[in-house]
């Protein structure tokens, strides 16, 4: 994986494995340069998870991945197409990309049942009766069958959160972009989402993710990002990072981070 | 730790946890390329809307212009000479409707909001005050206004009290202010109802009285939630005040009419149209700038 700050490597092949690419990715606001080149790879049926200090751009990487932001420079490859080209359908790109937020983002006027049927239904034409039962069958999978006709605010956090991931692996996208998605909960539910992205992976799926959880990141990522100063300062499998980090600032990170 | 005044020392971390602002890079030939492609999609689709709203105009004008009728509506709707030697009679007569404006926004702005505090209140004791201030909502909110006008400017003054006032244009205020009060009370109301009962909470256990709770922690935010609808019906009351000219008072609009009714010409109407028109725009796009701030403000910190 490539992490030199700032190298524009826009040319570097990608190879076909590659679900996901980042080359060079920059985003600014105004004069506040929060990715300066960021370069990243996501493997399929791998998980890459991203850590760095708050306000350090994992969440506005992953916006950018989603296009919900357009990045300043720099390029991000899908499957090898280029979606930071102006002429792609961002719409379409989202289809095949499943997002889910710190803050659950549920809707509140749909049953649990609705929430996860809804992008099947709409985006993707499956017919009621299918869509039914394939969302049925996930809310089985994530533990929650029984609340399916609830309402979200009826739901515990760990509850909201296990539906927003049925909701989003509902259309079986390509990529899943995981944002901080145990920070608004208590301990004690942090530990059956945690088990659930794990079982996700499990089963193939592409992930990547944002958090502050060092013991998650070291139990499910095949590859630890840490971001700081807008680039990958480090990256490499989770025994190296965060055992055996070799850069200065990944140490200091770290030290910090497991202080407080 | 320095507990004994003084700025007590912040420990900063070394730059670790807080990840500070650096320079902005330069641009690739790539960025740059997609900029020039942006800029180009949206110049184009500027020039197909500018080309096909003159397109509309040219014909919208032509067949008005092509109407058997346009001659006649012309010299009765569109005399320039009326139009000017109009003109400043009736900018006279809206100086009234702005000073009618002034003073109606305030009372009616003071009307509501005492209406609202009374119709959010929570005390069973007070359920009589509730009671009347929904009374008062429901009965000016139904009422048609032009009736109102009528009921307040020639009914009022025939009961002969002394204290009532005979002025048509005070008159007019009175109803457009019960009118547009029971309006404000509703908006406000739904303000004062959308601020989270945790804030009420929050300030109950600080030991503030449900009075102190309401006008410190409750109204403040309500307000800025309902500014922009609130600013939406004071556009509405802004061309609202040339009603009063039903009662006889010379404002813009009576003053079109006098003029109308010198000349049989119609065109000083359109020039109080134009002007009322002409007030209206500044207040538009300051509701449009006031929502968009809140929107912003709304929507500031939410994660992803
Ligand atoms: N729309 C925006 N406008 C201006 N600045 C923004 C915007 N979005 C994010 N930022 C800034 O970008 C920086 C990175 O924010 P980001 O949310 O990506 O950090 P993060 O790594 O996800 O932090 P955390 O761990 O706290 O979630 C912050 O300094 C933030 O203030
Ligand atoms: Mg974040």
């Amino acid at each position: 994986m490539s992490s030199e700050p700032g190298n524009l490597a826009l040319t570097a092949p990608v190879p076909p494995e590659v679900v996901l690419a980042c080359r060079g990715v920059t985003k600014v606001f105004g004069d506040h340069a929060v990715l300066r080149g960021v370069d990243l790879d996501v493997g399929q049926h791998k998980a890459v998870v991203l850590i760095g200090a708050s306000g350090s751009g994992k969440s506005t990487l992953l916006r950018c991945v989603n296009l919900l932001e357009t990045v300043s420079d720099g390029t991000i490859h899908l499957d090898g197409v280029d979606i930071t080209d102006p002429r792609v359908d961002a719409v379409a790109v989202r289809r095949r990309i499943g997002t889910v937020f710190q803050a659950y983002n549920l809707f509140p006027h749909l049953s649990v049942l609705d929430n996860v049927m809804l992008a099947p239904r709409v985006v993707h034409k499956v017919p009621a009766a299918e869509a039914r039962e394939r969302a049925m069958n996930l809310l089985g999978r994530v533990g929650l069958a029984d609340k399916a006709a609830a309402y979200p605010d009826r739901l515990s956090g760990g509850q909201a959160q296990r539906t927003a991931i049925a909701r989003a692996l509902a259309y079986q996208p390509r990529l899943l972009l995981l944002d901080e998605i145990t920070s608004a909960l208590d301990p004690e539910l942090v530990g059956e989402v945690l088990a659930l992205v794990r079982e996700v992976k499990a089963q193939g799926m592409t992930i990547l993710m944002a958090t502050h959880e060092m013991g998650f990141a070291r139990e499910v990522a095949d590859t630890v990002c840490f971001l700081d100063g807008g680039v990958v300062v480090e990256s490499g499998p989770p025994a190296q990072v965060l055992a055996n980090p070799t850069e200065a600032r990944t140490r200091r990170f770290l030290e910090r981070f497991i202080s407080r | 730790m320095n507990l004994r005044g003084g700025a007590a020392p912040i420990e900063m971390p070394a730059g670790v946890l807080v990840s500070t602002a650096v320079a902005v890079p330069p641009l690739s030939e790539l960025e740059l390329d997609r900029r020039r492609y942006r800029r180009g999609r949206a110049q184009r689709s500027a020039l197909v809307a500018v080309i096909s709203t003159s397109l509309f105009a040219i014909v919208a004008v032509a067949a008005v212009v092509n109407a058997p009728g346009w001659e006649r509506f012309r010299q009765a709707f569109l005399d320039l000479n009326v139009a000017s030697s109009s003109f400043s009679f009736i900018l006279g007569g809206l100086w009234l409707n702005l000073r009618l404006l002034a003073v109606t926004e305030v009372v009616v702005l003071i009307v509501a909001l005492f209406v609202a505090s009374l119709r959010t209140l929570r005390s069973p004791v007070l359920f009589p005050f509730r009671a009347m201030a929904t009374a008062y909502v429901d009965f000016f909110r139904g009422l048609p206004l032009i009736i109102l006008l009528y009921l307040v400017g020639f009914g009022l003054p025939s009961l002969r009290l002394s204290f009532v006032p005979t002025d048509p244009t005070i008159l007019g205020g009175i109803a457009l202010v019960l009118c547009y009060g029971a309006y404000v009370a509703e908006v406000f109301r739904s303000g004062i109802d959308g601020v989270h009962p945790s804030q009420r909470n929050a300030a109950a256990s600080l030991g503030l009285s449900p009075l102190q709770t309401m006008r410190l922690v409750v109204l403040p935010q309500a307000v800025r939630r309902v500014l922009p609808p609130l600013l939406n019906d004071f556009v509405a009351l802004q061309k609202d005040v040339g009603l009063v000219s039903l009662l006889g008072a010379v404002d813009a609009i009576r003053s079109a009419q006098i003029i109308n009714a010198e000349t049989y010409n119609y065109t000083p109407y359109l020039v109080a149209g134009l002007m009322f028109i002409a007030l209206a725009v500044p207040s538009g796009r300051l509701a449009d700038y006031v929502g968009a701030r809140a929107r912003r403000r709304e929507q500031a910190g939410s994660v992803v």
